[in-house]
């Protein structure tokens, strides 16, 4: 008999996720907003554990660190775009300011 | 030699008429005058020689020609062929060779004036014309020279074209006798239909064959009638004939003795076989034309221009001719048109030469005493007169006329079976209107060549206008003797020249008959004595005429009804067609169609125009709204890209 049913694991992995969301959705700063991100690829995850338990299997487990791993290259990749923004001279953490691209 | 002959008393004046009219200007008045003359003169020398031919031969002889077929086709056929036989004999001659006197007499009178090249080419162009309508054989080519006759007329009455009252007489003419000329094209063409053909001998045969039922017969005939009283200036086509005087002259004698108004008469006589069988259109003929000539006389009687009593008793003798005719007797129609035509020519060439040296005065009134001034001159109109009223024994025109009277007086118009019509009353229409010839125009020479002196007599007649006179006189005293009634010497050459064969119509007259023909005219000399003649002059004490002779002098009656029945409606749709309803109605369709097309054009124009507009707006605005969406801000993309998940995700859950 499991701490959490499947069902609770799905209803916490969905409010992580809408946090996640909103915290990039409402956050400006890169570095909230990169946070907030790997809280949803926290969600995500903790429904892949959450499915390994219900079926009694370990893949579950695999996708876990494997999303890590993501979760940390995403990070760093993230973490080394805010820092060359800062080495070409854009000395802020402000998301939008950043829309040169904007049509 | 005669196939030879024949058409060149046609081509003779034709050739004179091209010769003289090609030639305008470059000859000289003489030149011109002699070319005329001796086209005409050659035809008639022509013509007696002809005559001689024919008189030598068996009564029944004709000489024919057939020149070359006209038209073939199926069912109809026509040539252009000439015949000259015994009727046609006469009627040349006399066209021939009065032609010729008024040409030698117009030769000199038109000598100065400078249009006389045209004049001559008109004039023998006409004689050529009349030739061609006495020759011709067959009806159709006949319609030439008739239609040629009143061209020539027209031309000749305008031939003083500055004045346009002249040119409006010409005109008159001209649509008076074409009236008439399409009921003789409607007669002809019925007669074609019936028959087949227009040659007068199988038309006649046919007709006294009795192969054309009776009614195509009276229409023809009454059709064919018409368009001679028009061309004989008959009631109720009178008027054109004195407004005619507005041409030269001998325009006036050629048109009155020998060519236009006697085509009608021949025309007639020709046809005689036809009208026989046509009973109630001879009656018709017979009584219209006792009132022509009541009517003429009458209007002669209150004219004052001199030239204008001579056109209403030219209209008189007319009907003297037309009585005949319908009376059946038209011999007499034709010896009472030969002897018609000396007196009248002579008479129209005298009154001619008076006013020429009278200074062109031509109201009686003032002319006057001329016997002094001019003895020939008078001599030669008291004949003319003498044989237009027809005095006893010593003129052609009594001769005539005794024929006339003596025909009209045996007639007997069986309409009906039991119901007929006696020749009795016209027969006294006659005598009266014989009356009243010898009262008007005697009434004419008392007043212009006796009593006082009025216009100064100028000049003197040339020679060249003399001669014919010399001749018409003689031949208007004494051209009746060759036909005399019964209780005279027994001279028959006319009738028995014309018809051998057919008893003589006043063979067995009542000599009182022949008396009082003989008598009536004396007595209207008498009347005329009395009243004009005498040194105190007894007409003008007679009161209130005045009253009765204005409105008989203006002769508008017959205008008036011409302008209520012809002119006034042509006016009103002449009026009407200036008013152009149709091309108005046309205008209008066209103004609105325009009208309705440039609205439709602006409507669509806007609306297309609204159209593009719009959609421009839309693409643009289309073409803004994703470039809303590319802002550049991360978070906005990726609130998008939430949105997108959720809307799909909630499509493949609720569905």
């Amino acid at each position: 008999m499991p701490a959490f049913s499947f069902n609770d694991t799905l209803l916490l992995a969905t409010v992580l996720f809408s946090v996640g969301l909103a915290g990039v959705l409402v956050r400006r700063d890169l570095v909230f907003m990169l946070m907030s991100l790997d809280i949803m690829l926290n969600a995500a995850a903790l429904v892949f554990v959450g499915a390994g338990a219900r079926w009694h299997d370990a893949t579950g487990q695999v996708m876990f660190v494997l999303i890590l791993a993501l979760a940390a290259v995403e990070t760093a990749v993230g973490l080394a775009i805010i820092v060359c923004l800062h080495a070409r001279g854009r000395p802020t953490l402000d998301a939008d300011t950043g829309n040169l691209l904007r049509g | 030699m005669g196939e030879i002959l024949l058409p060149l008393i046609i081509l003779c004046p034709l050739v004179a008429s091209l010769v003289v009219s090609v030639s305008a200007g470059r000859m000289g008045a003489c030149a011109i005058g002699t070319v005329a003359c001796a086209g005409v003169g050659l035809s008639a020398v022509i013509s007696v020689i002809l005559s001689v031919m024919l008189l030598s031969g068996p009564a029944t002889d004709a000489l024919r020609v057939v020149l070359w077929p006209w038209m073939r086709i199926e069912g109809f056929s026509a040539d252009i062929a000439f015949t000259l036989d015994r009727v046609s004999m006469v009627m040349i001659l006399v066209v021939t060779i009065v032609g010729l006197l008024i040409h030698v007499y117009a030769a000199g009178y038109m000598r100065d004036d400078p249009g006389i090249a045209r004049f001559f080419g008109c004039m023998t162009l006409f004689v050529a014309a009349m030739v061609v309508l006495v020759l011709a054989s067959d009806l159709l080519c006949m319609f030439i020279g008739w239609e040629g006759v009143g061209l020539c007329s027209y031309l000749l009455i305008g031939f003083w074209y500055d004045d346009p009252a002249n040119t409006a007489a010409a005109r008159k003419a001209f649509y008076m006798t074409r009236m008439g000329d399409v009921a003789l094209l409607c007669g002809l063409l019925l007669l074609a239909t019936a028959t087949g053909s227009l040659r007068m001998g199988t038309v006649l045969a046919a007709v006294t064959d009795g192969q054309l039922p009776p009614f195509s017969v009276n229409a023809a005939a009454a059709l064919i009638l018409v368009g001679a009283l028009a061309k004989s200036a008959q009631i109720p086509f009178q008027t054109w004939l004195p407004d005619a005087m507005a041409g030269p002259t001998p325009t006036s004698a050629l048109i009155h003795a020998a060519t236009m108004v006697t085509a009608g008469v021949y025309l007639i006589a020709r046809l005689h076989d036809l009208f026989a069988m046509a009973a109630p259109v001879m009656a018709f003929m017979a009584v219209l034309g006792a009132l022509t000539l009541l009517m003429g006389a009458c209007k002669a009687l209150v004219q004052s221009d001199l030239k204008r009593i001579l056109a209403w008793s030219t209209i008189s003798q007319l009907g003297y001719m037309f009585l005949a005719l319908g009376c059946g007797v038209w011999q007499a129609a034709l010896f009472h048109l030969m002897t018609h035509a000396f007196f009248k020519a002579l008479l129209f060439l005298t009154a001619g030469a008076v006013i020429m040296r009278a200074g062109h005065e031509q109201d009686i009134f003032r002319l006057g005493g001329l016997r002094h001034a001019m003895p020939g001159l008078t001599m030669a109109f008291v004949a003319g007169a003498s044989a237009l009223a027809g005095l006893p024994l010593v003129t052609a025109g009594f001769y005539s006329k005794e024929m006339i009277l003596s025909g009209v007086w045996h007639v007997h118009f069986g309409l009906t079976r039991e119901w007929g019509l006696s020749g009795h009353p016209l027969w006294g229409i006659a005598l009266l209107g014989a009356f009243l010839t010898a009262l008007y125009i005697f009434r004419c020479v008392f007043i212009v060549f006796c009593g006082k002196a009025g216009t100064r007599a100028v000049g003197r007649t040339s020679r060249l206008m003399s001669i014919p006179l010399g001749c018409l006189c003689v031949l208007s005293l004494s051209g009746g003797v060759i036909e005399m009634p019964d209780t005279l010497p027994r001279l028959h050459l006319f009738s028995a020249l014309l018809d051998p064969g057919v008893p003589l119509s006043h063979a067995d007259e009542p000599i009182w008959l022949v008396l009082a023909g003989a008598i009536v005219p004396l007595a209207g000399l008498g009347v005329a004595w009395v009243l004009w003649g005498r040194r105190v002059s007894v007409m003008r004490e007679i009161p209130g005429q005045a009253a009765i002779i204005r409105p008989a002098r203006d002769g508008r009656g017959m205008d008036v009804v011409y302008d209520r029945v012809f002119v006034q409606p042509l006016c009103l749709l002449v009026w009407l067609t200036r008013l152009d309803i149709a091309d108005h109605a046309i205008t209008g369709t066209g103004r609105l169609t325009r009208a309705a097309s440039a609205g439709m054009f602006r409507a669509r124009a806007g609306v297309v125009d609204m159209l593009a507009i719009r959609a421009t707006g839309m693409a643009r605005w289309a073409d803004h709204l994703p470039g809303q969406f590319q802002n550049g801000r991360v978070r906005w993309y990726a609130a998008w890209i939430a949105t997108g998940l959720c809307a799909g995700l909630a499509m493949v859950v609720l569905s």
